[in-house]
């Protein structure tokens, strides 16, 4: 792992700011991708499958193509003549995914034809006049069924990595104690010990199920090829607009310098926007043949069915513990139902539920096998946390099981159980490496604030009265800062203001915010002087995106980078400036102090320059300022652009405990939230109001999952 | 189809006329005729109230309206809500206490707050969260709505929790 020299925080950092991008969201005055209208541009809609698993015998678009305002209709077969299959992000084998079904149907919402019409209700109605007949197949809708190859097979003639044909199992990944990941040899020896010297073990078949990400706003792009130029600009609904670049120009076979790709104001992602989708491929790939501009518009019914859903993980989770409540082993045999196909991240999701078992515990031995499956939903993929709150909620309710066996109290046996703090950075038996962590302190900030003992009394008060209450404890581990390296740009342009790029992408983080806390503490310049750009990959050169926990642990970090970068110029630039007094009081370019628009050197507050007139000289250039009777450092050039790349070393780990009681009513059914208390631990916090605000959503969603949201099939 | 009828509707104000498909959505109408892009379409279907406006002073669905069932109307969306250059009390709330994260939904849920603070202008905790139960927000898990819409109606917020501030 490498380490970076932890910097100093900078000012700001801490302080509850209110956010930069909200007076043109609450006036509505923003641009989502709907919101962009561009001449001659055209929509498209598209039928879909409204049976599970199917042939495709035949589709009549001659009615459609007959309706008035109709440009085009093309199938699915037609498309698949100049659009290859769907890149995917993942290194192993996948059967091909084109944009809209070709012969077979697989999901109930795949798309199957697209019509290109005058307007939004002129498309709807010309893809509800093409008729589609359909040689049902038996529908895979059980994973475990579907593992056995029953009752179907959804791609014949996909041979997965463990050379098998004629199978749903997309892949199966082993994890833990005794599994050499390059070899994928297994020795069983550690996990079989721990459960053999067991005293208690504990047995459960768990599914955390499937859910749909739902951002309020669904998913949209517009793409406008312009065949002049043969340049393509597409406006996506995205969390990562370069990702989308370099997929599209992968894909439609154009350089990456071609297509520029904008993030506009984006109406949440929580992972489901991480993805290019058929349809975003189909619009681009459309508009090149017709040279013209097209725009889609997702609608709230085609999202349940066509964006990416979440989480469907079954396990079978065993605990081997001593009667003192010291875990010895666990094991876990995993099923991920990912649907009918594979998508950008798809195949990597589940193996993220593999590295979380050690939760926050020091477990001596961890054996995991994740199994991938296909069935004849829609494919899964990132959603919020993505897969690691499916390791956690493995882990925890074993864990509690464990409890209620051992008669303990649910909170003292994760005491028994806390890697300490001594033993960071700890490699888990899962296979992460932690950086740091201080569990007891949160565990018991959690127990105080929720008055854990008073919530155990008033539980078992109300039981004896007859009323159903329970009380839940649950701790977490996240993985945060992955996703590879993230860029950062920072220019302090001539007037003194400074322009600052990110390559994240935001979706409601609040990164003009939060960025500019970091440069305006870094460089002393006040936040109104500061913009953040971001989302457009013609102003943001280089980008991964928003997504994996990452923005402020990469986009943050590699931002004051490059702000380093500015700033040791600037002082080179303001040291020569001072001239001879600078060097009169002994003071280095590390004196410098940046502060409230003034470079000062420190402790001789008289001697300094004004961030402008800095800025100013750095854009003389050295012709003119010799010209004026200045002379430039040596070695320095004009302007003070400064650009970093930069890739964490590794993940950091933050963690967190959450006390919840809920009731349940014994007449109705009705599940209750009596209670709930988080507490995080963040690590450094830029902006608290923010995190706040990102903690609340999070809370929501989890209760969501646990209380009322899931997609049965 | 082409059968077009003409309508009259004041929208923030100014009269606008046009002739539109008897289906045409007035959210349609408002973001695809008259460009005014801040009410949002989330659902389709009458659940989310991103599409809030009012018609004659009381808040709708704009995506369960017809256009023509607002002809001779009176409609503000959200871009009339204020004088230009000015905040709404509730749109400051929203701000002040971080209301809002991706912002689609913010504009129908302001134009919801206004329209419950006008029937009721010191609703309890409770009667804020009965208040804005037919507007649906992803992000922020409500609390910081609710917040904001104590702080619009100039009440002290009830339930401020979270991160504590920067240590000194």
């Amino acid at each position: 792992m490498t380490t970076v020299e932890r910097p100093m925080l900078p000012k700001l950092v801490g302080d509850r700011i209110k956010r930069r991008e909200d007076p043109r969201l609450i006036q509505g005055r923003g641009t989502y991708v709907d919101d962009v209208k561009l001449p001659g541009m055209l929509h498209l809609a598209f039928k879909r499958s409204d049976v599970a698993h199917g042939k495709i015998l035949s589709i009549d678009t001659s009615a459609a193509e007959a309706m008035p305002g109709v440009t085009a209709v093309y199938t699915g077969a037609q498309v698949k003549e100049f659009l290859g299959p769907m890149p995917i992000g993942t290194p192993f084998p996948a059967p091909p995914h084109y944009s809209m079904a070709v012969d077979t149907v697989r999901y109930g919402g795949e798309p199957v034809a697209v019509v290109v019409a005058a307007d939004r209700y002129l498309a709807r109605d010309a893809a509800d006049a093409i008729v589609v007949e359909f040689e049902t197949l038996p529908a895979v809708m059980d994973p475990e069924a579907a593992l056995a190859g029953q009752p179907a097979i959804l791609h014949p003639g996909f041979t997965n990595m463990l050379g098998q044909s004629d199978t749903n199992l997309a892949l199966m990944i082993p994890a833990g104690t005794g599994v050499d990941m390059a070899t994928m040899q297994v020795d069983n020896s550690a996990i079989d010990d721990a459960f053999a010297k067991a005293e208690v073990v504990i047995s459960q078949r768990m599914l955390n199920h499937r859910l749909a990400p739902t951002a309020m706003e669904a998913r949209g792009v517009v793409a406008h090829y312009e065949p002049g130029k043969d340049e393509m600009t597409i406006w996506s609904s995205t969390q990562n607009p370069h990702m989308v670049r370099s997929n599209m120009a992968g894909l439609l076979g154009m350089g990456e310098n071609k297509i520029r790709v904008i993030a506009p104001e984006v109406g949440g992602g929580f992972g489901a926007k991480i993805n290019i989708y058929g349809e975003d491929y189909v619009a681009a790939a459309i508009s090149r043949r017709l040279g013209l501009p097209l725009k889609w518009i997702e609608d709230r019914s085609e999202a349940f069915v066509a964006t990416t859903h979440g989480r469907d993980i079954l396990g079978y989770i065993d605990i081997a513990a001593t009667k003192e409540g010291k875990v010895l082993g666990l094991r876990a045999k995993l099923i991920a139902d990912i649907g009918a196909y594979e998508m950008l991240l798809t195949a990597l999701v589940p193996t993220l539920t593999n590295g979380m078992l050690s939760c926050v515990y020091d477990i001596p031995a961890i054996r995991a096998e994740l199994y991938e499956v296909f069935t004849n939903k829609t494919p899964t993929d990132a959603y919020r946390g993505a897969g690691r709150p499916e390791g956690i909620y493995f882990v925890e309710r074993a864990m509690d099981m464990l409890a209620r066996e051992l008669d303990m109290d649910p909170a003292e046996l994760r005491r028994r159980n806390f890697i300490q703090p001594d033993q960071f950075p700890f490699l888990t038996q899962a296979g992460n490496q932690y950086d740091s962590g201080n569990y007891e302190p949160t565990l018991d900030a959690a127990l105080e604030l929720a008055g854990w003992e008073e919530l155990k009394r008033f539980r078992n008060e109300a039981r004896g009265e007859g009323r159903l209450i329970g009380l839940g404890l649950a701790f977490y581990v996240e993985i945060c800062g992955i996703g590879g390296w993230e860029h950062a740009s920072v220019t302090v342009e001539r007037d003194g203001r400074v322009s600052a790029t990110t390559g994240t992408s935001p979706h409601g983080q609040g990164h003009e915010t939060t960025f500019a806390q970091l440069i305006s503490g870094q460089l002393g310049v006040p936040m109104e002087n500061i913009t953040i750009e971001h989302g457009d990959t013609a102003v943001v050169r280089h980008g991964t995106g928003t997504f994996g926990s990452r923005s402020q642990v990469s986009g943050g970090t590699v931002m004051m980078i490059a702000g380093g970068k500015v700033k040791d110029r600037m002082a080179k630039f303001a040291a020569h400036m001072l001239g001879a007094p600078f060097e009169d009081v002994g003071a280095s370019e590390e004196d410098l102090l940046f502060e409230d628009g003034m470079i000062s050197v420190k402790g001789s507050p008289g001697l300094s320059k004004s961030f402008q007139e800095v800025a100013g000289f750095a854009y003389m250039g050295a012709g003119n300022a010799a010209a004026a009777g200045m002379t430039y450092p040596p070695g320095e050039q004009a302007g003070l652009s400064e650009e970093a790349f930069w890739e964490p070393g590794g993940a950091t780990f933050p963690f967190g405990c959450h006390i919840s009681m809920v009731e349940v009513d014994r007449d109705t059914g009705e599940l209750k939230l009596l209670k709930m208390v988080a507490v995080d631990d963040c690590g450094t916090i830029v902006n608290p109001l923010i995190v706040d605000g990102q903690i609340h959503g999070g809370l929501a969603q989890g209760i969501g999952q646990a209380m009322i949201e899931e997609v049965v099939y | 189809m082409s059968n077009r009828i003409p309508i009259s509707v004041t929208v923030n104000g100014k009269v606008q006329e046009a002739e539109v498909e008897p289906r045409l959505l007035l959210a349609h109408f408002l973001r695809e005729n008259l460009g005014l892009t801040g009410t949002h379409i989330g659902c389709d279907t009458t659940q989310c109230g991103a599409c809030t406006v009012f018609v004659d002073g009381l808040s709708a669905k704009s995506c369960t309206v017809f256009a023509v069932q607002a002809d001779g109307s009176d409609v503000m969306t959200i871009e009339g809500l204020a004088p230009e250059g000015a905040l709404h009390p509730m749109q400051e709330g929203f701000w002040e206490e971080h209301g809002l994260q991706c912002g689609y939904c913010t504009p129908g849920m302001i134009m919801s707050g206004v329209s419950l603070l006008k029937e009721n202008p010191n609703p309890t905790e409770q009667e804020i969260r009965e208040g804005i139960a037919g507007n649906l927000c992803r992000c922020t898990g409500y609390q910081h709505i609710v917040n904001a819409i104590q702080n619009a109606a100039g009440q002290a917020v009830t339930a401020h929790v979270g991160a504590p501030a920067k240590k000194g």
